[in-house]
């Protein structure tokens, strides 16, 4: 691990204003920043360990949701009485993604921030455009089995790894910062993670400096909630696909898939097809989708996925 | 922060010293500093001053030669360096000691001793939940903070409804102790430890 200096921030604005810094980042739960400076593809200089700043609680919002602080811990979240009842498919999301010992340390903020698990990206001997922009992508005619087939560019064909990212999705979750000059703003979350394009190593709308602070949950929208994940082993594993629905009585509902893309993949035209079933559900949800050889099964897998899905909401 | 390049060899094994003389860039504004940060570590108040490097799990076994809890994989894979943080069970190798400044921290250590077990402990010789013996300390630490996860409700992936209260099952405790790796393979006597522990039948 690279040389660094370390800090604790008193409150966000400051912690703000040091990130501005060269070098810096922040460190919340430091699960996913600690492992990747352990192998050297993270060298910050300067952390700011943002857990002094009270941004723990689940508080409800004047219209009717809830406002989650960008510490509250994976456990926490998933555990959260509230978030059992009304945003169930946030906390099976959460309950199917890493392990306990990881939950307990992971923070809401973290999770949306973390970084993809591409092996190339891993791997320092190895071309990635993530990690070394400009150096190519290994993982384009390499062993692309866990990546992605949809929103891929010719520069990275990388996935999120996070399962939280897709029930944020699906719920029209809203990323709520702080800038260094103390001004705040809320990102949908549909806009919050970017595709790769030609800059695969800016994967947020985040500004150089801008904190997290919270995240916030529409007022509830009923129906049956779903994550299913699909996976090499039943658990403590990436998913190969997933997918998270919100279904009502009617059929009608909304589905977002994880596994496939560079961020949580929802398209709203694929959630209107939802009564008329998965086939239909995956041809516009994956319209696009340039699979390559070694992942071209995550298509069918997709739309089987969503088809028990569709099951199980109809027998919940 | 304090002190300076000789602090930092101060603090160090001989054979950390050796590796930041061949590993650091010469250039002096680089070389380690060292910070305070007091643990409580199994009850007692650890005073120390760390390289910001130095994960939990080094802070417990190279400066406060704590080495029951075991470095397996060092990234959080393997679960062979869990401990207890204020209750909760962490990856202590996944986490900076500076990150704990004034936390409480159990290691196998302070959950029993020889002559006066933990239950938990006691289980694991009587189920046999063991062959090498090397992941027991971090699945001990680990079995431990399940049980209490269990009766504070925290939901589990095999859970089949969110509202209900968790059972202490078989399949919910393999599924919570996921986080531990056992290459010796003792998976279904842990789980009868934990099993026997919690008062209920695997």
């Amino acid at each position: 691990m690279k040389a660094f200096t370390y800090e604790r921030a008193k409150d966000p604005v400051a912690a703000a204003r040091a990130a501005t810094r060269p070098g810096a980042k922040f460190l919340a739960g430091g699960t996913n920043l600690l492992d990747l400076m352990k192998i050297e593809v993270e060298t910050p200089t300067h952390l700011i360990d943002v857990q002094d700043l009270k941004l723990d609680r689940i508080e409800k919002t004047e219209d009717g949701g809830l406002r989650i602080g960008a510490l509250v811990t994976n456990t926490a979240l998933s555990a959260d009485e509230r978030v059992r009842r009304d945003y169930g498919v946030l906390s099976r999301a959460i309950a199917a993604g890493a392990s306990g010992q990881l939950r307990n340390k992971a923070t809401t903020a973290g999770n949306l921030l973390q970084r993809t698990r591409c092996p190339y990206f891993y791997d320092t001997n190895m071309a990635c455009n993530k990690r070394k922009p400009g150096s190519g992508c290994s993982a384009i005619g390499g062993y692309s089995r866990q990546l992605a087939v949809v929103g891929t560019s010719g520069q990275c064909i990388a996935t999120n790894p996070s399962d939280m990212n897709v029930a944020m999705r699906v719920l029209d979750a809203v990323v709520e910062t702080v800038n260094p000059q103390g001004q705040t703003r809320a990102i949908p979350i549909a806009d919050f993670h970017r595709l790769p394009g030609d800059t695969p190593h800016i994967e947020t709308v985040l500004q150089p400096g801008e904190l997290i602070t919270s995240v916030t949950l529409p007022r509830p929208l009923g129906g049956t909630h779903i994550y299913e994940k699909v996976r090499d082993r039943a658990s403590y594993a990436f998913a190969l696909i997933s997918v998270a629905a919100v279904v009502q009585k009617d059929g009608s509902g909304r589905v977002a898939v994880g596994g496939v893309a560079h961020k949580p993949w929802r398209v709203e035209a694929a959630d209107a097809q939802l009564p008329a079933g998965a086939k239909a559900v995956t041809a516009r949800l994956l319209a696009d989708a340039r699979p390559t050889e070694h992942n071209a099964f995550k298509v069918p897998l997709v739309e089987r996925t969503i088809a028990a899905v569709i099951s199980q909401a109809r027998t919940a | 922060m304090v002190g300076g390049a000789a602090t930092a060899m101060a603090a160090s094994t001989p054979s950390d010293a050796q590796t930041k003389r061949t590993t650091m860039p010469p250039d002096p504004a680089a070389m380690p500093v060292t910070m305070p940060v007091t643990l409580k570590v199994n009850g007692k108040d650890r005073p120390l001053s760390l390289d910001p490097r130095t994960t939990l799990l080094d802070a417990l076994r190279e400066h406060l030669h704590l080495s029951g809890t075991k470095k397996g994989c060092d990234h959080g894979q393997c679960g062979a360096c869990t401990v207890l943080v204020n209750g909760q069970r962490i990856n202590s190798c996944l986490s900076l000691a500076l990150q704990h400044d004034g936390d409480a921290i159990t290691t196998i250590e302070g959950l029993g001793t020889p002559d006066k077990l933990h239950p938990m402990q006691a289980a694991f010789v009587r189920h046999d939940g063991y062959q090498c013996g090397y992941c027991t300390p971090g699945q001990i630490c680990s079995a431990v903070a399940v049980l209490d996860e269990i009766r504070a409700g925290v939901p589990s992936h095999v859970q089949a409804d969110l509202m209900a209260r968790p059972q202490a099952s078989n399949i919910e405790m393999r599924e919570r102790m996921s986080g531990n790796i056992c290459r010796c393979g003792a998976y279904s006597n842990i789980a009868d430890a934990m099993a026997d522990v919690a008062g209920a039948k695997a």
